[in-house]
């Protein structure tokens, strides 16, 4: 048929070039910079305004006082909740909370899900 | 020959999601189509009412895994109005930004999508390809891959710098390349020609009275577009043009959008070039007055619209949306109707169709008696219990995963 296989020459083409695809997890998958992965809480910085648990979409984020005597805050987070929109980093008036670019978070265990961070 | 209904559908090889097609057999072609929404429904905008406003933005964002900019981008331009924002100049760029980027990603997974259905695995293995280039410009822009979580309402959460609008650019050249090819394969591969010419034909009085929109319209010649027609972020300063074709069939519908992703590289770089200095946010207090409001978006799939009703708290009192699909399937069935029972994937998948977006609510009533049912979670836990028990199988000692 006139006309057909226009797509041929590139085909042939990338029989001599290596593969667009990665081998992960045996090759480390690339994340931009600046991704919106898993959370990090700075102890030091929080204040206990749990303005973060207010405005989480998912109610993925909990603060609780861990000493009696000292205005000493712990986060957790619910991985099974948590939707990575950032909203409660946004939020921090302290800056105590932060993206990071770890995205490998699966897990087999449903109790490990809730984590302190 | 007896004519014959066969369902296509709700759970079918050809669909991406759930729906149900009933389809009126006469040989090999359809006599007849009816189509059956509501496998999807999720509860989205009642869910809205118990959220605040900056929440439902991401709950917003998530009814459809492509155009999630669009949904949440109406949103808050509907909360705005309300609330009497104009946002900054810099944020209405880099909203257009990230809207035509993502209008860029869903035609080209249209286009591999298209390319799967009608057979041509090729076409869909190499766009499916270049896809990832613009995956990652949205994800270095944005933080994310899908969600980009770009909009906050007075504005939107991230700035670009210079050395991210140098990758802009240089990321559109090469898109710019790689679509010019594909517009050679999809207007001169005569394999695709004809497959697709005269397939799903809709006539434009048709599309015009059964209400389409986007792409579907503008391939039944109708010049329409809310990004010319009702503009809004940036889309006023620009110049495009709007990308209509006359073969009113499927072949007019993959025309008009490989040409429009052309038409939204142009746009890209103009929003770049033009930049305006500024914040990119306003601050809003988190109690909108009151007010109702409502807003139109040229989504990659045609128009979207919501409504947004507030009564002076943090929380919306009525949110309503309806997605471009809604829209178009009106006019499925004349599409399908008359043409053979193969071609009813490729006409289906022509309006880009996203059922999970479209479905909003659902009305139980009985067929045969007329009469409507409501159940709650206890009356309904109890109907499936003794739905199984008629069936054989006990499950009334099974504990329930909620809490009542």
């Amino acid at each position: 048929m006139k006309g057909t296989g226009k797509m041929i020459p590139l085909m042939l083409r990338m029989l001599v070039k290596k593969p667009d695809t990665i081998l992960y997890p045996a090759q480390k998958a690339h994340v931009e910079e600046h991704f919106r992965g898993a959370l990090k809480f700075d102890q030091a910085l929080c204040i206990g305004c749990k303005l973060c648990m207010r405005v989480c979409p998912s109610a993925a984020i909990e603060i609780e006082r861990v000493s009696e005597t000292e205005k000493v805050f712990q986060a957790y987070v619910r991985m099974d909740r948590c939707i990575f929109c950032g909203q409660c980093v946004d939020t921090c008036p302290k800056k105590a909370l932060e993206n990071t670019e770890n995205f490998e978070l699966a897990s087999t265990d449903k109790e490990s899900l809730r984590k302190a961070i | 020959m007896a004519k014959m209904m066969i369902p296509l559908g709700p759970q079918h090889p050809a669909l991406e999601e759930p729906e149900s097609f009933s389809l009126l057999l006469d040989g090999e072609r359809i006599a007849a189509a009816t189509v059956a929404l509501g496998y999807n429904h999720r509860g989205m905008e009642k869910a809205c009412e118990s959220r605040t406003y900056i929440q439902d933005i991401y709950l917003l964002e998530r009814i459809c895994g492509i155009c999630s900019h669009s949904h949440s981008s109406s949103y808050v331009q509907a909360v705005e109005a309300i609330a009497g924002i104009e946002i900054p100049k810099r944020a209405a760029y880099l909203r257009t930004l990230i809207g035509e980027l993502e209008r860029v990603h869903s035609h080209l997974l249209w286009l591999g999508i298209a390319g799967h259905e009608i057979g041509f695995q090729t076409l869909f293995m190499f766009v499916w390809r270049d896809r990832e280039l613009v995956m990652d410009l949205l994800e270095r822009l944005t933080g994310n891959r899908v969600n980009y979580g770009m909009n906050t309402i007075g504005g939107v959460r991230r700035d670009i710098d210079s050395t991210q609008t140098e990758e802009v650019l240089k990321a559109l050249d090469i898109l710019e390349a790689r679509t010019s090819y594909y517009i050679k394969v999809c207007t001169e591969e005569q394999s695709i020609i004809g497959r697709l010419a005269g397939v799903g034909k809709l006539p434009r009085e048709d599309a015009l009275r059964l209400g389409a929109v986007g792409p579907v319209l503008r391939a039944s010649g109708v010049r329409r577009d809310m990004r010319k027609d009702d503009p809004y972020d940036a889309y006023s300063e620009l110049d495009f043009n709007v990308i209509t074709d006359d073969h009113a069939d499927v072949l007019g519908r993959t025309v008009v959008r490989v040409f429009e992703i052309m038409e939204s590289y142009k746009i890209c770089r103009q929003v770049v070039r033009n930049m305006p200095d500024g914040p990119i946010a306003v601050k809003v207090p988190a109690k909108i007055p009151t007010g109702e409001a409502f807003s139109r978006y040229e989504a990659p799939r045609g128009e979207d619209i919501h409504y947004v009703r507030s009564n002076g708290t943090d929380r919306p009192e009525r949110v309503k949306v309806r997605a471009p699909t809604l829209a178009n399937l009106a006019s499925i069935t004349n599409m399908i109707e008359g043409g053979y029972l193969a071609d009813v994937p490729i006409v289906i998948a022509a309006i880009d169709p996203c059922f999970s977006c479209t479905d909003r609510m659902i009305r139980v009533q009985d067929s045969r008696s007329g009469r409507e049912d409501r159940y709650d979670w206890a009356g309904l836990r109890q109907y499936s219990i003794d739905w199984y028990k008629k069936r054989g199988v006990d499950l009334s000692q099974t504990k329930a995963a909620w809490k009542d």
